[in-house]
């Protein structure tokens, strides 16, 4: 079963079937496959079928919603009213939002069905999936091997055809990178483009929603339910929308395409490298206009992220104390026992070394050294790209330096980890939108291809994907054993 | 405090005040800030600090920032940034309070104060920045449990630092009242401190006198009057002389004052205190405040305390003294003001003043009301004052219709008609008055004929007591040496 979300908005108002028959087809397949794969945290059947049915009486009333009937999952980052929003955690296990993120928000007015919540990296501090409390996510290619991180349960759920689409997050490649390790389509907007409301926070200035998708096509569709200016959101764009759609079947001819020559250097996999020459190719054919740029900061993108990254964090999690929801210790002697353990057994232990590194970071004489000087190196990572896109319509390179791991591969080597980003991250600082497609396989793992946009450029990328989809067929393709 | 600069000390203190903004809603939900409501009713999923939630800055808060820094003459930059100030207290529900710590929005400014001598002195203004108030923990409810109300958390708050210009508790007080007056007259903050929503902390130190450095400081809190912020000043005063002459160190520290006890205590020492972290929060854009805002807000500010005494000086005749009494406080100058509206021009606003500042004033400090909440009406003590104007009672006689009103007997007229006060100005009856009591007191009349002049005094004491005090005492007077002048 590998319907793309087009495919199931085309059969449900032709009547080939119902979002009911669908549903509850995707639901067999969660239950069937899912004790292998893990993707889903929490699976919602009763309320899908609600949603299922109430949708199916609107498509009878001529409703031509969005996403109307069509069943998709949501990121168990983004809170959803009633259902638990766990983030991965021990620390929220018992957490039930009394709202719905404005994403889901979104997503739910658009007529779409909640199938269930996927597996991600605590609190999204991951690129493996291995960090997740409820357990790592095996990578529906392989199942010896990572889907990636953090939005590992979304990209390995689409990727095994347990949802159509997903949602997920991207804080330094958490939707490009998983998208990238299992075969999906999946774009990080520009920052600001979707709202963060009900998004829990783990990097408030990089942190980004986005779709997870079979196909760019889908996830334009999704990416206009989910975007828009959000008045609980003060960081959230203005900017109009527009119709991400729209330029889809426009070609490409004259397209100026920069690759930067750092992304395709050492610590890239010469394999990917080949994969992605080839595609480049096919871009050449039509009709894109490749050159050479640079972004000189590529190197320092890694360490000015993590003092970014790990500074927002301490504090964005100081609000799991124990006092008001989440975890609490068992009969706390005094208030900093209760702070001491409940955080210590609520959080685990990546989540413990980024709040550990990211007080340290805004500590009282380290402040300069390192949280400002973090931020001096993010304008000047902002203004490589601003001098790139003088020259060039569009940035192209590797999503990942290398195909999926094997699981358990880097758990004891965080930095290892961490450069897996290397190529994605520094998009956050800057705040430009990303995408990645699958391109091709190396050792029977695909490959993903990143795309990076100007500022708002989102439908851009969509149509350089699309085209570049209309003539492949990774996209497509399913592993064997969830055909 | 004398004792203190008898012996060669010099105090230097400087407040940091907290003023609650009046705004509806809290400063970064849309949350009510009333107070008084049933515990953790009025904390929305922002203010509980819930997963996911997001802070939206309440323009109106920055407006009466804003409107703050320009009554002070402060420099207010185009850019002003909200931090994170990260500590945890389980009253603080994201374990940060969004505060702000490099570029507040209102930079330096001054203010005047009166002293004693009727000298002004002007006190600095470091900066005022806009910040969320947290909740509050509530320890004597629950047995060995603290229970939290967030219904406060997330209230807005303008925190006011001044320089350390103060050289006295009286003047420490002098410049608290005056900021308390003017955010009162700014419409920013109801002034209310038993609520708390005006606090002040004093940073008090000593030192030698001559000495041009500082000495090391204690920041007194939990001060919630002006009186006993005078109090606590000078107890920390005389500590901190009495530790450093009996060889110790004063130790940097927060000390708690106790009005029960009249002392402060140790609370927490700063070396043990938090690493705030400061940060710019993420969540919330650089507030952009152009050269028009600034100017709306400047055009739109009501008369200030010192430009109403000016006028009241200049255009109503007041003494400078009346003048500052008037406008020291804005309920009592609107007092007045009403007052003097509801007047006809005949009237003195010399004697409306005397009045409010006078037998108003007193009652209502006897009753310990506010002159907001006076039974008697500005019109009605208008009406008082006219009758004395224009002769229908004596002043003397006012005062007895002054109790009848704030008894609530009516207005002024209504009370002179039905006890009968109207003074008797007719010559005729107070001749008749005046020929009984001459010829009741033919001994006195021949005292006075034989050049005793202060036998005059008991004469008119007598036709003002037959009158029952009507009588008007001038003309009693005039009519008295006429009549008892030698045939």
């Amino acid at each position: 079963m590998s319907y793309t979300v087009t495919e199931i908005r085309q059969g449900l108002a032709a009547g080939r079937f119902s979002s009911s028959e669908i549903t509850r087809d995707y639901l067999a397949r969660i239950a069937e496959h899912n004790p292998q794969l893990n993707c889903f945290i929490s699976v919602t059947e009763e309320l899908a079928m609600q949603q299922a049915q109430a949708a199916d009486a609107a498509l009878a009333n001529g409703d031509t919603g969005l996403l109307t009937g069509v069943p998709l999952a949501h990121k168990d980052l983004f809170c959803t009213d009633g259902v638990r929003t766990s983030c991965g955690s021990r620390m929220l296990d018992n957490f039930i939002a009394p709202y719905d993120a404005t994403v889901v928000e979104r997503i739910r007015e658009a007529g779409a069905v909640m199938l269930g919540k996927t597996n991600m990296d605590e609190f999204a501090m991951g690129s493996s999936n291995e960090n997740s409390w409820y357990g790592n996510v095996a990578n529906p290619w392989n199942t010896a091997h990572v889907p990636g991180g953090s939005s590992g349960g979304s990209a390995a759920a689409v990727a095994a055809g347990l949802a159509p689409a997903a949602t997920g997050t991207d804080t330094g490649g958490s939707i490009r990178q998983p998208a990238a390790l299992c075969g999906v389509t999946g774009i990080k907007p520009t920052y600001g483009r979707v709202s963060r409301y009900g998004m829990v926070a783990f990097a408030s200035s990089l942190d980004q929603g986005g779709p997870l998708a079979r196909s760019a096509a889908d996830c334009a569709l999704l990416l206009q339910a989910m975007a828009g200016f959000d008045p609980r959101d003060s960081t959230s764009s203005e900017i109009d929308v527009g119709d991400f759609s729209a330029r889809l079947d426009q070609g490409i001819e004259g397209l100026r395409i920069g690759l930067p020559k750092e992304y395709f250097a050492e610590g890239l996999d010469s394999r990917l490298a080949s994969v992605i020459e080839t595609a480049i190719g096919e871009l050449r054919k039509l009709g894109a206009d490749v050159r050479e740029v640079s972004l000189p900061m590529t190197g320092l993108s890694i360490p000015t992220y993590y003092v970014v990254a790990m500074a927002e964090c301490s504090s964005n999690l100081s609000r799991f104390d124990g006092v008001r929801f989440g975890h609490r210790c068992a009969d706390p002697v005094d208030l900093e026992d209760l702070y001491k353990r409940s955080r210590g057994e609520g959080f685990g232990a990546e989540v413990k070394r980024r709040i550990l590194i990211g007080t340290y970071a805004l500590s009282a004489g380290y402040y300069d050294a390192y949280y400002l000087k973090a931020q001096q190196l993010r304008r000047m990572i902002k203004d490589d790209f601003h001098k790139a896109f003088a020259d060039v319509d569009l940035i192209l390179g590797p999503t990942t330096p290398e195909v999926a791991f094997e699981i358990g591969a880097k758990t004891g080597d965080p930095v290892s980890m961490y450069l897996q980003d290397i190529y994605t991250i520094s998009l956050n600082l800057a705040g430009l939108p990303g995408m990645s497609l699958p391109v091709g396989f190396v050792d029977g793992l695909p490959v993903g291809m990143q795309l990076i946009g100007n500022y708002f450029d989102e439908a851009r990328l969509l149509q350089v994907a699309h085209r570049y989809q209309q003539v492949s067929d990774w996209h497509l393709q399913t592993p064997e054993a969830f055909a | 405090m004398s004792s203190a600069i008898g012996s060669g000390w010099e105090t230097v203190i400087g407040l940091e005040i907290h003023a609650q903004l009046a705004t509806r809603s809290k400063i970064f939900s849309g949350a009510s800030t009333a107070y008084g409501a049933a515990p953790n009713t009025q904390a929305c999923a922002v203010d509980l600090g819930l997963p996911g939630v997001l802070p939206v800055l309440n323009r109106e808060a920055v407006r009466m920032a804003i409107r703050f820094g320009v009554a002070i003459d402060a420099q207010i930059d185009h850019q002003s940034i909200f931090a994170r100030k990260n500590y945890f207290y389980p009253d603080l529900p994201k374990g940060y309070q969004i505060s702000q710590f490099e570029h507040p929005i209102v930079g330096h400014g001054h203010i005047s104060i009166s002293l004693a001598e009727g000298e002004q002195k002007q006190i600095g203004i470091t900066r005022a920045h806009l910040e969320e108030d947290a909740g509050k923990s509530i320890h004597d409810q629950f047995p060995e449990q603290t229970g939290i109300d967030l219904n406060r958390a997330g209230t807005p708050l303008l925190e006011i630092v001044s320089e350390p210009d103060m050289r006295s508790a009286k003047e420490a007080v002098a410049y608290a009242r005056k900021i308390h007056s003017l955010v009162r007259y700014l419409e920013i903050c109801d002034g209310n401190m038993q609520e708390g929503s005006f606090r002040c902390d004093a940073n008090v130190s000593v030192r030698r006198q001559g000495d041009d450095r500082l000495g090391t400081r204690a920041e007194l809190k939990n001060i919630n009057s002006f009186r006993f912020l005078e109090r606590a000043i000078n107890f920390e005063v005389e500590r901190q002389i009495e530790v450093i002459e009996d060889g110790g160190k004063v130790v940097q520290e927060t000390r708690l004052y106790d009005s029960e006890r009249d002392e402060t205590r140790s609370m927490r020492s700063k070396e043990e205190a938090n690493d705030y972290r400061y940060f710019p929060d993420p969540d919330l854009l650089p507030v952009i405040i152009s050269d028009e805002d600034i100017a709306a807000i400047r055009a739109g500010l009501p008369e200030l305390p010192e430009q109403k005494k000016q006028r009241y000086i200049d255009e109503l005749k007041l003494s400078d003294y009346n003048a500052e009494l008037l406008t020291a406080n804005r309920d009592t100058a609107l007092y007045f003001e009403a007052a003097h509206a509801a007047s006809s021009d005949g009237i003195e606003p010399a004697l409306l003043a005397n009045w409010i500042l006078g037998d108003l004033g007193g009652a209502l400090n006897k009753a310990g009301m506010d002159i907001a909440a006076s039974p008697i009406e500005p019109a009605a003590l208008a009406q008082l004052v006219a009758r004395i104007s224009d002769d229908t009672i004596s002043g003397k006689i006012a005062k007895q219709v002054f109790d009848a009103m704030w008894q609530g007997e009516g207005g002024a007229d209504e009370i002179i008609e039905a006890r009968g006060l109207r003074q008797i100005t007719d010559s005729g009856a107070i001749e008749t008055l005046i020929d009984d009591v001459i010829a009741a007191n033919p001994e006195q009349v021949e005292q006075f004929r034989a050049g005793k002049e202060k036998v005059l005094g008991f004469f008119v004491g007598q036709v003002m007591q037959q009158s029952r005090g009507k009588a008007n005492p001038g003309q009693v007077n005039a009519l008295l040496r006429e009549k008892l002048k030698p045939d």
